[in-house]
């Protein structure tokens, strides 16, 4: 089974970073070369471009009503320099809103891993591209290190509400977005895992309970939490924060925790917040 | 889950706001326009299980008719689809079904097509945007959709699977999977063969030729 941790070990080996270790072995198991992989990312990178300043517009509204604007009022205040988090991180919250909120309202996004956590991953590369003014080569080499994380959840666990909850969609993302944005900041192979690791902790339980079965309610703001917990894991990661627990073991974690999650809890609008009186009247009046 | 690409951690890129309730949904549609050869005019379409029942709210609606236009999962006229559709003059209705012992993301298309072909057409959105095609009139299949397929209806005889793999043999075609399956012994069978390459029109003609093959439906694969 595939092991992060053995990746680290090969990075650490031949001094190269982990996006390098996981572009050349996908370049071996694709049989394409380094130019189409690197286009085809870049397609990727272009895509969450403009889903965040689409959603930043405000103007789009989801089928149901219910979502649509926050991403805009995060970012007016954040403009405005009365944010109580900082420029960062309140740039943060507003870009993973707005890819959200494009998402639930039909716009067009890149599934990072999930169309549900679509917000988490551009909202911390794009936020510290504009902190850090690192190049576009970078970000690139960026998401194929939170791809390669992603293919290790893939493979121990899974990706996917259904079948492992939230934690398994935002936690995954929140994993994988800080691991790339420990790489983007200058950290090691080894503090990209401490940082993906202690993300994930952060994650663990957390269930998929859409209201009406949406992607609405709770998933819009949780891309902005997620995000927020992305950043949080990075920062202590790249300070030399160690995780007592190593990340494959917590993805391996993650994975239990789903198997003994009950089936309501399991995007099947059947518990938690889809069957509070509230989640009930707003299924009730949308279907 | 098995062993995957980066590009199914990062990608696809799509519609919100669901992989398997709406880019796997178009995908469904337009899987089924291509079964169908043609395209298609009007017909009715039933949503089982959690595409009956959230489909409202993931724009499943408007995602399978974007499919059956021909849109693509990353078509920003996906929302407008049903509008489209319209305008063109074509007639779609939609029908909560229960069709049995299916994937609760599961759709069954009864399609007409322009030049009078008709289709009846079942799949699944399995998880992520993938799907699958479980029936095409009511014969058992499993069609992904990344192969060209070759669906082949005819007699269960010895040798008709040799005589059909022998045309492709001499055309280079290499089958990539194959499954076969009959009602009972000497009745009527099924062939689905997904090959590496799209079958020529020679080909087909042959094949079309031998005798005891009464169909031979060639599916181009989704993009």
């Amino acid at each position: 089974m595939r092991a992060y941790e053995d990746w680290v070990i090969e990075a650490e080996t031949r001094g190269l970073k982990i996006s390098e270790v996981v572009y050349q072995s996908e370049m071996e198991s694709s049989q394409q070369s380094e130019q189409v992989l690197f286009q085809r990312m870049h397609k990727n990178l272009e895509v969450m471009r403009e889903s965040v300043a689409a959603g930043l517009s405000g103007e789009r509204r989801s089928i149901s009503g219910l979502v649509g604007g926050d991403a805009a009022k995060v970012q007016a205040r954040r403009k405005a320099g009365e944010s109580l988090l900082g420029d960062t991180i309140s740039g943060v919250i507003a870009r993973a809103l707005a890819v959200a909120e494009v998402n639930a309202c039909m716009g067009k996004i890149v599934a990072a891993p999930t169309a549900g956590s679509c917000g988490v991953i551009p909202a911390v590369l794009l936020s510290v591209e504009e902190l850090l003014q690192v190049s576009e080569k970078d970000l690139l080499l960026a998401l194929f290190t939170s791809a390669g994380l992603g293919m290790t959840i893939a493979e121990r666990a899974n990706v996917s509400g259904a079948e492992g909850g939230c934690q398994a969609e935002i936690g995954s993302a929140t994993a994988m977005a800080a691991a790339a944005a420990v790489e983007l900041a200058g950290g090691t192979p080894r503090q990209t895992s401490d940082a993906a690791a202690i993300a994930l902790k952060s994650m663990l339980g957390l269930v998929c309970d859409p209201v009406a079965g949406l992607v609405e309610v709770p998933c819009v703001k949780r891309n902005a939490t997620g995000a927020t917990i992305a950043m949080a894991a990075a920062e202590m990661a790249l300070s030399g924060v160690r995780s007592a627990i190593p990340i494959d073991e917590v993805i391996d974690a993650m994975g239990d925790i789903g198997k003994q999650m009950p089936c309501t809890m399991k995007e099947t609008a059947q518990g938690g917040l889809a069957i509070t009186p509230t989640g009930r009247r707003i299924q009730a009046d949308f279907l | 889950m098995g062993r995957s690409s980066v590009f199914d951690l990062l990608g696809p890129i799509m519609v919100g706001p669901s992989s398997s309730h709406t880019a796997g949904a178009v995908r469904l549609g337009a899987m089924a326009r291509k079964i169908l050869g043609e395209e298609p005019i009007g017909g009715t379409i039933r949503l089982h299980g959690s595409f009956a029942k959230t489909g409202k709210g993931h724009g499943t609606n408007l995602a399978l008719i974007a499919g059956l236009l021909g849109m693509r999962p990353d078509d920003e006229r996906i929302p407008e689809a049903i509008q489209i559709a319209k305008a063109q003059g074509l007639n779609f209705t939609f029908e909560s079904a229960d069709l049995g012992d299916f994937h609760p993301n599961t759709v069954q298309f009864e399609l007409l097509g322009k030049t009078g072909g008709h289709a009846q057409i079942v799949g699944s959105s399995i998880g992520g945007g993938t799907i699958v095609i479980r029936r095409i009139n009511d014969y058992k299949v499993e069609i992904r959709g990344d192969y060209p397929t070759l669906v082949i209806l005819h007699q269960d005889l010895p040798g008709l699977v040799a005589q059909v793999t022998l045309l492709l043999a001499t055309a280079q075609t290499n089958i990539a999977r194959m499954m076969v399956s009959r009602e009972k012994r000497g009745a009527q069978a099924l062939m689905v063969l997904e090959n590496d390459e799209l079958v020529e029109d020679a080909v087909l003609v042959l094949m079309r030729r031998l005798p005891k093959i009464y169909q031979v439906l060639a599916i181009e694969p989704l993009d």
